[in-house]
């Protein structure tokens, strides 16, 4: 029995899903593990666990000037073995996962991402190079991250093969353009992009509103929170992360602006879809704009960048699968 | 913004988090004593309040909300037949909507007021931050602060002993050039450094990242660019629609486009009369992967262009690949078939002949036109075809079309004789029947079966009118070869917008600003020889961001590690482990 090209990839992305599944088990076992000893922490609050050789957030928490001692300090975490596991299998699945990729994208004889099923693939697969890119460029341990990753690619992979899957057909005439390896890959990024930041402004407002808390009671519930970064440093590297995305988006928005010239005969013509692009974009200038406006810095803005993903996920959704518009491309 | 504040600091308005709080500026207007406010006060006050962080950052939300409508509703720019459809479906909800210009959002005067505003913000932000940058350009570093150990990043650095010795209780020879030494290191690192040496104690001031605001600068300016440029070229182009069916022509002349869209200061003078002829339209379609038969692979359309006075010139119109000619944009936006169809009376008479375009229903090109007989006649004719390329029949009865090409292709028609409806002058749609005064004679319910036509093929006209025949365009072909007997048409676009390019250079100029003031640290650095109260020289170093810097302190470490380094090599080697702190 032989397989084309397209079945080996689908193997392949049944084989990254069930990967992404074990390192997201993992994932959460670890932050149940924090839980645990951040509990401890508080138990032996007296003594101070002075193992931490690479501990979460211990390079920030000794940093910090001891004003705010007690129960919002972080808690030194140490070796996590269920981490450990849950990186190498996501560095695994992503393996897998490009393997699906290119495998589709050389039965295609074509970019893997020209309807939803590729986007989707070719998306998820940039969220988790992303993910692991900033794993190794970012000195913040942020691999805690790994839960929200690993179970969004899960589920957006699984939507992808069961509801949006075609088979490989041609490319019709207005997607014959070079303009479709850019703007759709540079999209596609950005949304990696905007996922992490996601993520990260997630976890700001919890710690946020953990660390206010803190402030004021003397006994605090210790959870998993206690070990990550405080909020501050959170916000620092969401930030970061969504200004990349926002200057991708910017470009994506452009790109797409020419290739419409090119295709359409305009340069903009308030299509859906580029309708929702424009929203995306000045939701996350408001975003960057937030950042630096007194009173504004902090959760506000940690909001709009969450309401600017949300806004990205409805726009690949929604948008493609529901508004009628130029941009029919789903391939459904 | 305030005079107070620190000269060398980007100008922000005073809720930006970088400007200083408490500022007497800002503090006047929101003060609890609430000073009375003259004219002009209120004036400067509605004006503050106009360009401030706070309002900016409310307008950019309320601009994304507004957008949103748009995309609910229909909208007339880019979907007209939607909207009529929306008024068909919801005759009640719609004139509503329309009241509040629903189905033209972005063109609305609450949707045009959001954005105005928002770019009289900016305009309002964008000039005192230029004039004051212009400055800042002009000016020198600051003094080094007394205590740079407050500073972020501070770190120090032992003077190298051999430089320290010869220290004379004044500004050390040895402080001095390692001062020099930092000077110009920073300067190499594109730094703008100032010396400045305070109660003996050598130091130097530097700053760099000045490309950080201007960076800012160049895109709010050029977002500006790009409002304008869009509403000049908007104002002065046009885009026009024209269908030309194979072996037929069009001269760009007002009177020639089928629809045509001025801006509001467009001369149609203007318009170049040069001709573009469609010789041919190849089309494409998959043959061979199962999943995708009949979809299409490509549309060619060959087409010769001729200007006055000039030689015919051979050119292609392709889905994303327009003929850019005369100053126009020719884009080729769809095609279809147009049965050639030719009327005769009782006496066999040509009353009409014609190649008519016929719509495309779907993707297998199922397509329906309307043939209108005004005159020649015993009444006015109105015939509505249908016209399939590869005619397939359904569990029905009904007929489709299966695939997209010609193989067998059939021509139905409905006839109708009556009033056609176009003696008033009233303009009518060519692709329309509106059958109300007409009485039908052919399909549907009449009972009569409508008349069923292949290429070449003649039949009769209910009551004795005549005869319709479908004419077959490539009547030498072989037996059975249908593949050229329809000819096709093509449908253009024709735009010309004077400005495209310079939303392009602002397009670029906005991606450019935007990476530069987003990446380019602005900081401050400073390097002092200090002299502890044990008479020992230390170097120190430390550094202030401007705006957001995540990398501030390792550049000072960085720096003074390199700085350090390059005075130990410059040392006799021995005292090179004592440099350790």
């Amino acid at each position: 029995m032989t397989f084309t090209l397209d079945e080996i990839s689908i193997l392949c992305v049944y084989s990254a899903m069930a990967v992404y599944a074990i390192a997201f088990i993992a994932y959460a076992i670890d932050l149940a593990r924090r839980s645990v000893a951040a509990t401890r922490a508080v138990d032996e609050a007296k003594v101070p666990v002075a193992v931490g050789a690479s501990a979460v957030g211990s390079t920030e928490g000794a940093a910090r000037p001891a004003n705010r001692a007690g129960a919002a300090a972080s808690v030194v975490y140490g070796r996590s073995p269920a981490l450990r596991v849950g990186v190498a299998m996501t560095v695994v699945a992503w393996l897998l996962h490009l393997t699906a990729d290119v495998l589709r994208g050389l039965a295609a004889g074509r970019v893997p991402w020209a309807n939803m099923y590729e986007f989707a693939l070719t998306g998820t697969l940039i969220i988790t190079t992303v993910f692991l890119v900033v794993l190794l460029l970012v000195k913040q341990d942020l691999r805690f991250l790994g839960t929200f990753v690993t179970g969004l690619v899960l589920v957006l992979l699984g939507v992808a093969t069961v509801n949006f899957y075609v088979s490989v057909v041609p490319l019709p005439p207005a997607l014959q353009s070079v303009w479709l390896v850019i703007h759709v890959f540079v999209a596609s990024s950005s949304v990696g992009f905007f996922a992490l930041g996601f993520a990260l402004s997630v976890v700001q407002l919890l710690q946020s509103r953990r660390e206010s808390v803190a402030e004021t009671a003397k006994a605090v519930k210790q959870n998993f929170l206690a070990t990550l970064p405080d909020s501050i440093t959170l916000e620092n590297l969401a930030y970061r992360v969504n200004i990349i995305g926002f200057i991708l988006w910017t470009f994506t928005l452009m790109a797409g602006a020419i290739w419409a010239e090119k295709a359409w005969g305009r340069y903009w013509g308030w299509d859906t879809k580029e309708v929702w692009t424009f929203i995306i974009w000045v939701i996350f200038a408001g975003y960057i704009h937030a950042r630096a406006t007194r009173g504004w810095r902090g959760s506000r803005s940690a909001w709009l960048a969450i309401i600017g993903f949300s806004a990205v996920l409805f726009n690949f959704t929604v948008v493609n699968l529901f508004f009628k518009g130029l941009h029919a491309y789903s391939g459904l | 913004m305030s005079p107070q504040s620190d000269p060398g600091a980007p100008s922000r308005p005073a809720d930006h988090i970088d400007s200083v709080e408490g500022a007497p500026d800002a503090a006047s207007d929101n003060s609890v004593s609430q000073p009375k406010l003259g004219f002009i006060g209120w004036i400067r006050f509605a004006w503050r309040q106009l360009t401030s962080m706070r309002t900016a950052l409310l307008l950019l939300l309320l601009l994304a909300i507004a957008a949103v409508p748009g995309s609910l509703v229909p909208q007339r720019s880019s979907d007209p037949n939607g909207v009529v459809q929306y008024f068909t479906d919801n005759p009640a909800l719609a004139p509503v909507l329309d009241g509040f210009q629903m189905f033209d959002v972005y063109t609305s005067a609450w949707f045009s007021a959001i954005y105005l505003l928002l770019f009289v913000s900016l305009i309002g932000c964008v000039i005192p931050r230029t004039k004051h940058h212009l400055e800042a350009l002009r000016a020198r570093p600051p003094r080094t602060p007394v205590r740079l150990s407050r500073l972020a990043g501070y770190t120090e650095r032992p003077l190298p002993v051999s430089a320290g010795a010869v220290s004379t209780g004044s500004t050390s020879s040895g402080a001095d050039a390692a001062i020099d030494a930092a000077a110009k290191q920073l300067r190499q690192a594109g730094y703008r450094v100032e010396r400045f040496d305070a109660r003996d104690e050598a130091s130097v001031s530097a700053e760099r990242g000045y490309l950080r605001e201007t960076g800012n600068l160049v895109f709010h300016t050029a977002l500006l660019g790009v409002l304008v440029a869009v509403g000049i070229g908007g104002g002065f182009g046009f885009a026009g629609q024209r269908v030309i069916v194979e072996g037929q022509s069009f001269v760009n002349t007002l009177a020639a486009y089928d629809s045509f869209n001025p801006g509001r200061f467009f001369d149609d003078t203007s318009l170049k009369p040069y001709r573009i002829s469609l010789e041919e339209l190849d089309a494409v379609y998959e043959t061979r992967n199962q999943d995708a038969i009949g979809q299409a692979i490509d549309f060619t359309a060959h087409v010769t262009v001729q200007g006055q006075g000039e030689q015919a010139t051979e050119e292609t119109v392709k889905v994303n690949e327009p003929l850019y000619t005369h100053g126009t944009d020719v884009y080729l936006l769809g095609n279809g078939y147009a049965p050639t169809i030719t009327v005769r009376d009782a006496d066999g008479e040509v009353v009409f002949t014609d190649s008519v375009p016929f719509l495309p229903q779907d993707a297998n090109l199922t397509s329906i036109g309307v043939v209108k007989v005004p005159d020649g006649l015993e009444e006015q004719v109105g015939m509505v075809g249908f016209f399939y390329p590869t005619q397939s029949e359904l569990a029905s009865g009904a007929y489709t079309s299966s695939y997209p090409d010609l193989i067998f292709p059939v021509l139905t028609l409905n006839v109708y004789q009556g009033d056609l409806g176009i003696d008033g002058g009233e303009p009518t749609s060519v692709y329309t029947l509106d059958p109300s005064s007409m009485e039908q004679l052919t399909g549907g319910s009449t009972g009569v079966d409508s008349i069923e036509l292949k290429p070449g093929e003649t039949a009769e006209l209910p009551n004795g009118l005549g005869s319709v025949s479908f004419d077959n365009a490539d009547p030498d072909a072989a037996e059975g070869d249908l593949s050229q007997s329809v000819p096709r048409f093509a449908s253009f676009d024709i735009h010309h917008d004077p400005s495209q390019l310079w939303v392009l250079v602002f397009a670029i100029l906005i991606l450019a600003g935007l990476l530069v003031s987003l990446f380019v640290p602005r900081r401050r650095m400073w390097v002092k020889a200090a002299t502890r109260p044990d008479g020992r020289v230390v170097l120190e170093y430390a550094a202030l961001a401007r705006g957001e810097d995540p990398g501030l302190e390792a550049a000072v470490t960085a720096f003074a590690d390199r700085h350090a380094a390059g005075l130990s090599a410059a040392e006799p080697p021995h005292d090179r482990d004592s440099s350790s702190t």
